[in-house]
């Protein structure tokens, strides 16, 4: 079994009127089977309202399936002996960077976790030394939260989570509220976490280009798994991708229409080089 | 019928030792019916300019004419200006407050004293704008998805007839799909009725699909003001800006460099592929 | 508007004062407002004018800064002396129209301006030099027998940490809310009190709204990081006491006894 693993995994919650009828019931997870490899690098696509980010709080203990069972390092989510543990081994990054960062310096911040945990106070300094350096943020660690960008923000709550130990980390569409620059930042925060680190994450986003480093993509629709493959698969599956509300890098995209105009490319380019490459033998 | 920034500088906290020159020298005309993107990294002065632009900031320095009239003098009405430029800002769906969509999209056309039907017309009309169906007219604004209430907020503007339409980064937060619809939606709107667009947005791509003309702004400044085609030529020194040109202009680069004869001034994905379908066919 | 007033909000500076334990500096406050009633002869109050300034001298606050800060308060003070100065009975000084001045209202007008500025200034000395963070650190832990009477000193304490946190952002909030209303058309300024209470509403229902969001989005990303409240909690920065804390309760000791003497022999 591996780190986090579902099985038939599904989410229901009921919809009230004003007057607090029901007035039905919405299935936001369905039947979801995940495994995930301690170590991987996983990532969740799907277009708003498909499911992910509630797929993602159970993953955490923030919520408990209807039906079907989630592990995460062979405990029970449910089991609630274990829901200190749970959440300590699979911590939480969340879209908006002002809502998660509770302490008034970086440092402090970082700090919370691990406070909250028990560790003595020896230890939470090395640990906040150790999380804020991982992220690139350690020159900022007296600095008031509010005067930072939101790549940097996110970084912040990224090292807050690394500061709790954990085994695997969920990232919640932590880019949807940056620009350019910061979601890059980000981004190569939580690759050198997977690469370096060994940590195993779970990222959740509707921008294409940063699934590109995934061992195994997910794409979620109606609240179940419509796809499932490496990026390349994935990214070969053009019409399909955009029936599901979701795009592909431009030069993908381009490839794909060349190929519908008869040229020889191979389906699921994923960079320029590669591109160019398989142009260049077109030739 | 144009906006005229002439010379407009903004400098926040004059005075104090920590004075920040938000806006220099900053030079532009904009006239009647364009389609203009507005790039740059945060803090480059982007929203800084947008609030100029329909009075809710006063220039520091310099002047700003609507229509040949300086819209800072004494007796120029801002009111009907905000009417005349209608803003967008970011994540609008924000100040959205009303019991229901309708209601909230006449709080525009009641602010400017119109009567009860001409403001009930216009909402209706900028609701159809915006492409939202006759059935969520009702519904309190904060049931709706987040690609529907975004729609509603951009009606509560447009229900104010403005003849620029400026959108702060529209589309933050939204899916690939959703973008385009609202993209898609905008696009259409400003076939129809000619209406100026300034599109602010750090998507490269978006704004090479749509726009006829791009202002990059840097440190306060504006670096380049021109079609999408010539900007994008720069893209090593919007590199240097963090900045960059949309991924197309790497393509046709990259191919340029391997020895293909393409034209890599070309920015969209259907003129990417023309251009190398045209060079292929030529040297098959 | 309201980024204007600097009333207490903490200057950075490196001196005695800024390094003192949050909890010495607590105490000292309350001590010092507690002297100004104590005393109530002339040298009293020149004693705790000495006793503030040397306070001031040490702290590397600019005295500027702290009057700057008084302006907001201008206000309260001179409702408390125009009061006192009219409404306390006595010996008649001075008559002007139904209203007169007497000599013990005079007396108490001018005693009272003194104590509420002193008071004032004594308690901004606190919040300039100490963070609103080590502030709330050190309530947490002087209200901690308090705990025995079942009073939730840890989650008032948390809880004040994370509206100091979230002030900042809800005024820009606030601010670019407005914008965007204005931009609409919308008119804050104008109308008589009922017009513009009125206007509030398209400030304050997405101000509202927004806040609760963000709420809900804190309250379970604090869970998501195994926050469970004050329990089994270590700190980052636990609090003890240095020689400096420990003079400086000395100090104010000798302060203090000084002034009851003034009260009792002078």
């Amino acid at each position: 079994m591996g780190i986090i693993k579902t099985d038939k995994l599904t989410f229901e919650y009921i919809r009230r009127d004003e007057e607090g009828n029901v007035e039905g019931i919405t299935r936001a997870v369905d039947e979801v089977d995940l495994d995930v490899k301690q170590g991987s690098f996983i990532a969740i696509l799907g277009h708003n309202g498909s499911g992910k980010s509630t797929l993602a709080k159970h993953i955490n203990a923030i919520l408990y399936p209807t039906e079907g069972t989630v592990w995460v390092d062979g405990m029970d989510t449910q089991d609630e002996a274990h829901l200190w543990d749970i959440r300590q081994e699979a911590g939480m990054v969340f879209q908006n960077p002002d809502n998660q960062i509770i302490g008034q310096v970086v440092e402090e911040d970082v700090g919370f976790g691990p406070e909250n945990m028990g560790v003595p106070t020896r230890e939470i300094w090395e640990r906040v030394e150790e999380s804020l350096k991982a992220v690139g943020m350690y020159e900022y660690r007296k600095h008031s939260p509010n005067k930072l960008s939101g790549g940097q923000k996110q970084r912040v709550s990224i090292a807050g989570v690394i500061a709790m130990h954990p085994k695997c980390i969920i990232l919640d569409e932590p880019t949807a509220m940056l620009d350019p620059n910061g979601r890059k930042e980000v981004i190569r925060a939580v690759r050198a976490l997977n690469d370096v680190e060994g940590i195993t994450v779970v990222l959740i986003t509707h921008y294409m280009e940063e699934i590109i480093h995934a061992d195994q993509v997910f794409v979620m629709d109606q609240g179940h798994v419509a796809m499932k493959g490496s990026p390349r698969e994935i990214f070969s599956r053009v019409e399909e991708l955009r029936k599901l509300r979701l795009d592909v890098p431009q030069v993908t995209l381009l490839a794909h229409e060349l190929r519908e105009e008869g040229l020889k490319l191979p389906e699921g380019i994923l960079t320029i080089e590669e591109f160019v490459e398989a142009l260049s033998r077109c030739r | 019928m144009s906006l005229i920034l002439d010379h407009v500088n903004y400098v926040y906290g004059e005075d104090t030792a920590l004075a920040v020159h938000a806006l220099k020298d900053v030079n532009l005309v904009i006239p009647d019916g364009q389609f203009i993107g507005l790039i740059g990294h945060t803090g480059s002065g982007k929203s800084t300019l947008v609030q100029h632009l329909n009075g809710l900031m006063q220039p520091t320095g310099g002047a700003i004419y609507y229509n040949g009239e300086d819209i800072h003098d004494k007796d120029y009405d801002k009111k009907r200006l905000r009417s005349k430029v209608g803003l967008v800002f970011q994540y609008p769906e924000h100040q959205l407050f009303e019991i229901d969509v309708f209601k909230d999209v006449c709080f525009g056309p009641k602010n400017l004293g119109l009567s009860q039907k001409e403001t009930e017309l216009r909402a209706y009309a900028a609701l159809k704008q915006v492409g939202l169906e006759d059935e969520f007219f009702y519904q309190s604004p904060f049931d709706l998805s987040g690609g529907q209430k975004r729609r509603v907020a951009i009606a509560g503007v447009l229900a104010m007839k403005p003849e620029i339409l400026i959108l702060d980064e529209p589309t933050a937060g939204l899916d690939p799909k959703g973008r385009d619809e609202i993209l898609d939606q905008i696009a259409k709107l400003k076939e129809e009725t000619g209406i100026t667009v300034i599109l602010v947005s750090h998507s490269m791509e978006d704004v090479a699909k749509y726009v006829e003309r791009i202002i990059v702004m840097n440190q306060g400044s504006v670096l380049y003001d021109d079609a999408p085609a010539e900007v994008f030529k720069h893209y090593r020194e919007l590199e240097k800006v963090g900045l960059a040109a949309p991924q197309v202009t790497y393509i046709m680069q990259a191919l340029a460099g391997k020895g293909m004869p393409v034209d890599t001034s070309v920015t969209t994905i259907a003129e990417a592929k023309q251009e190398i379908l045209r060079v292929l066919h030529r040297t098959v | 508007m309201l980024r204007d007033i600097t009333l207490g909000q903490y200057y950075q500076a490196d001196s005695v004062i800024h390094r003192l334990d949050p909890r010495v500096k607590l105490v000292a406050t309350i001590g010092f407002i507690i002297s100004l009633f104590v005393v109530d002869s002339w040298i009293g109050y020149v004693a705790a004018a000495i006793f503030l300034a040397f306070m001031i001298k040490l702290s590397k606050v600019p005295f500027h800064y702290m009057v700057k800060g008084m302006k907001a308060i201008v206000f309260i003070l001179m409702i408390t002396v125009v009061f006192n100065l009219f409404l306390t009975p006595g010996e008649p000084l001075v008559s002007v129209w139904k209203l007169t001045i007497t000599k013990q209202g005079l007396r108490t007008a001018v005693m009272m301006a003194v104590r509420l500025s002193f008071l004032i200034v004594g308690s901004s000395l606190m919040t300039l030099t100490t963070t609103p963070n080590s502030l709330t650190d050190g309530m947490e832990k002087l209200m901690n027998p308090l705990k025995c009477v079942k009073v939730p000193v840890h989650e008032i304490a948390m809880m004040m940490s994370i509206a100091l946190r979230f002030i900042p952002i809800l005024l820009e909030e606030t601010d670019k809310i407005m914008k965007a209303q204005i931009a609409r058309g919308a008119d804050f300024e104008s109308g008589n009190l009922i017009k513009k209470a009125k206007a509030m509403v398209p400030l304050l229902v997405p101000l509202f709204i927004s806040a609760f969001r963000r709420a809900n989005d804190l309250a379970m990303a604090m869970e998501a990081r195994c926050y469970r409240g004050g329990e089994h909690r270590t700190k980052m920065k636990p609090l003890c006491y240095h020689a400096a804390d420990r003079a400086a309760y000395c100090v104010l000791l000798v302060y203090f006894a000084g002034c009851v003497a003034i009260r009792i022999w002078l």
